[in-house]
């Protein structure tokens, strides 16, 4: 019971709580650390209680963490503010003295998760604490030792109940990177477009690839390379291609409503750029993912993408049905390739393919794929005999769509994989089958109200005459 | 005794994040390929071409631009080259410098040698030029430092 110094208490934000399991594991094997629950956590919770082997563990899968806000070193926790006391007046002083030592100055906050309360009342709060063995003087400002005294309130804010579900006390040990996603927001990027990624999912990505410092990294769809500031970000070495040329060249319409002309500084290394991180960025270059120019022996340690889904953007790649076409010298300076429809289907199969080809073996693909909700089968998410799916979450976008990051590892090397059979089901036939049906009910239903508005003014006329 | 608390205290000091303006760049300092992307790309994907590797550089101009040195992505990027390739490629451009034309055994501990890696792989930029698909000669050009290898529909 007096292992205080391997209990912890991680406190997430409340958002994207369906990552959350993902992010934390795919840390966790990165780091190679282990992790154990002293209880098992629910959905709702925005607290885990864990055990870690040491602190230096905690702090690494903490400070790499998006979704973390803090990590603290467990001291206690109850089911009542008495009950935390009574704990808290028992703890052995030996493990606390360390921190509250002469030399040692230190300072107590108060978290009240769910629950409004005045700055006197959380003083009050603090004041109780008077009994700690404390030596050292108080900071404010980067004390040595930070304590930590949390209520949690539940997840309601518009009914908290009378006091507290749960209370902990601790010592701080490190935060998470929230304020990386302030930092690397999109309000403030130099170079975006309609589709780019937000900072905090871009992150992720990043974390669910287990981007380390040196690692060579692909976005094949690259667009504003969002992805790829993220990358780079944790130490990635970014490589990116796209198949518009205009975007690549960042002469496309400008995506802020702000901004009537794009300035001729923009590109995706002018994003690197931004955030100091130019000497992470390789390339990119104009190509058509479906006839990749890529060395067949080249080796990526990781392919983060957000393929096309083609709701918004179309979804082509160069090709002809015509049998024969030979393009005349005269016209291929100025010729633009002719597309043809690129389906969803193909575009993950070629995807998976390619990184089971291209990637070092446990190199990880991350990227979305679009699911209509109601007939979601995992059975019909993308799969390739070399590539794990290691993790699925769902990020909803409408009441039928929603998208799922999917996370694959590379666990076998593709040797005559060519064979495998494309068996993707294509989610937007759906998406615009239920579109076009809701388009066609409303035809159909106007079409009666009227029909039945002129019956009426009949059958009005008809009464007129007939008196 | 009181722990002498002042509800400054309580203040949580939220370090402040300092937000960087998207700086403006200049021009020239976009608009480059490197040798790296030279030694990965190949034109086997087109109709009638078997190897496609490597392909010719013609240069219209080179840059030269410090990049912070990282030996640990220089000693992994290493593997992944073909280095008669890097080695020519270097050559063509005139930026050899004493480069060795075979990869030393234990490059992993020569920091002298990671830097010449370095430089040739980061800080020698193609401008403006072309790449050449070696067995039909169809010219991808690099404007503003990104190369253009799409296709036409009559070449896949
Ligand atoms: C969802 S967007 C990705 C946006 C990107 N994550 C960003 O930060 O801006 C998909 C991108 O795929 C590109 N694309 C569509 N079809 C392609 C193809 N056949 N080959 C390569 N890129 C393609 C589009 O031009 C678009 O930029």
């Amino acid at each position: 019971m007096n292992q205080a110094g391997k209990r912890y208490l991680l406190w997430f934000a409340q958002e994207h709580v369906e990552f959350r399991f993902q992010e934390i594991n795919s840390l966790l094997t990165a780091f190679n650390i282990t992790m154990d629950f002293i209880e098992k956590p629910t959905d709702l919770q925005p607290y885990w209680m864990v055990k870690f082997a040491s602190e230096q563990d905690a702090k690494k899968i903490t400070q790499r963490s998006v979704l973390l806000r803090s990590c603290i070193e467990l001291w206690g926790h109850s089911n009542s503010v008495d009950g935390l006391h009574e704990m808290m007046k028992k703890f052995p002083e030996h493990l606390m003295e360390p921190h509250l030592d002469e030399d040692k100055s230190f300072k107590i906050e108060v978290e009240t998760f769910c629950k409004h309360f005045t700055q006197q009342e959380k003083v009050d709060k603090i004041e109780v604490f008077e009994y700690l063995p404390y030596k050292g003087p108080v900071k404010l400002k980067d004390p040595d030792t930070c304590l930590q005294y949390i209520e949690y309130y539940g997840v309601d804010p518009n009914a908290p109940p009378e006091s507290p579900y749960r209370v902990f006390f601790g010592r701080w040990i490190a935060s998470g990177l929230r304020q990386l996603i302030k930092y690397l927001s999109l309000k403030t990027r130099k170079f975006i477009g309609n589709t780019s990624m937000d900072a905090q999912l871009s992150l992720l990505m990043a974390n669910q690839a287990q981007i380390r410092n040196g690692d060579l990294v692909l976005d094949p769809f690259v667009g504003t390379g969002s992805l790829l500031v993220a990358a780079a970000q944790f130490g990635g070495y970014v490589l990116g291609s796209d198949i518009d040329y205009l975007m690549l060249h960042a002469r496309t319409r400008p995506s802020r409503i702000t901004q009537q002309v794009r300035d001729d500084d923009e590109g995706v290394k002018a994003n690197m750029m931004q955030y100091n991180l130019e000497k992470h960025y390789l390339d990119v270059l104009v190509n058509d993912c479906s006839i990749p120019f890529w060395r067949d022996n080249l080796m990526f340690d990781a392919i983060i993408t957000d393929p096309p889904y083609g709701i918004r953007e179309s979804t082509e790649k160069i090709g002809t049905s015509k049998v024969n076409c030979k393009i005349s010298e005269d016209h291929l300076k100025t010729h633009i390739p002719a597309k043809v429809e690129y389906s969803l289907s193909t575009v993950y199969f070629d995807l998976l393919n390619f990184s089971a080809k291209h990637l070092k073996m446990g190199g990880r693909l991350v990227c979305w794929f679009p699911i209509f909700r109601d007939d979601y089968s995992e059975d019909d998410l993308p799969r390739h005999p070399c590539m794990k799916l290691e993790a699925n979450s769902e990020q909803v976008l409408t009441k039928h769509t929603s998208r799922r990051l999917l996370t694959y590892e590379k666990i076998a090397e593709y040797d005559n994989c060519e064979d495998v059979e494309n068996t993707i089901k294509d989610f937007r036939y759906k998406y615009y089958e239920t579109r076009e049906e809701s388009r066609q009910e409303r035809r159909s239903r106007k079409a009666e109200l009227r029909a039945k508005g002129r019956l009426e003014a009949e059958r009005r006329k008809v009464t007129k005459l007939s008196e | 005794m009181r722990l002498g608390l002042t509800p400054a205290f309580l203040v949580k000091i939220v370090s402040s994040v300092v937000l960087i303006p998207a700086r403006s760049v200049h021009k020239s300092e976009l608009v480059k390929m490197k040798l790296l992307t030279h030694n990965m790309l190949t034109s086997k994907s087109m109709k009638g071409v078997t190897v496609g590797y490597p392909l010719g550089i013609n240069v219209v101009d080179i840059k030269v631009t410090e990049v912070d040195f990282n030996p640990e992505f220089i000693s992994r990027i290493i593997p992944k080259l073909d280095w008669s390739v890097l080695w020519k490629a270097a050559d063509t451009i005139g930026q050899l410098d004493d480069l060795p034309k075979e990869l030393s055994q234990e490059y992993e501990n020569d920091n002298d040698f990671l830097k010449k890696v370095h430089h040739v792989l980061l800080e020698v930029d193609i401008v403006n030029g072309e790449l050449v698909c070696p067995e039909t000669g169809r010219k991808f050009p690099i404007n503003n430092g990104i190369p253009n290898m799409l296709l036409n529909e009559d070449e896949v």
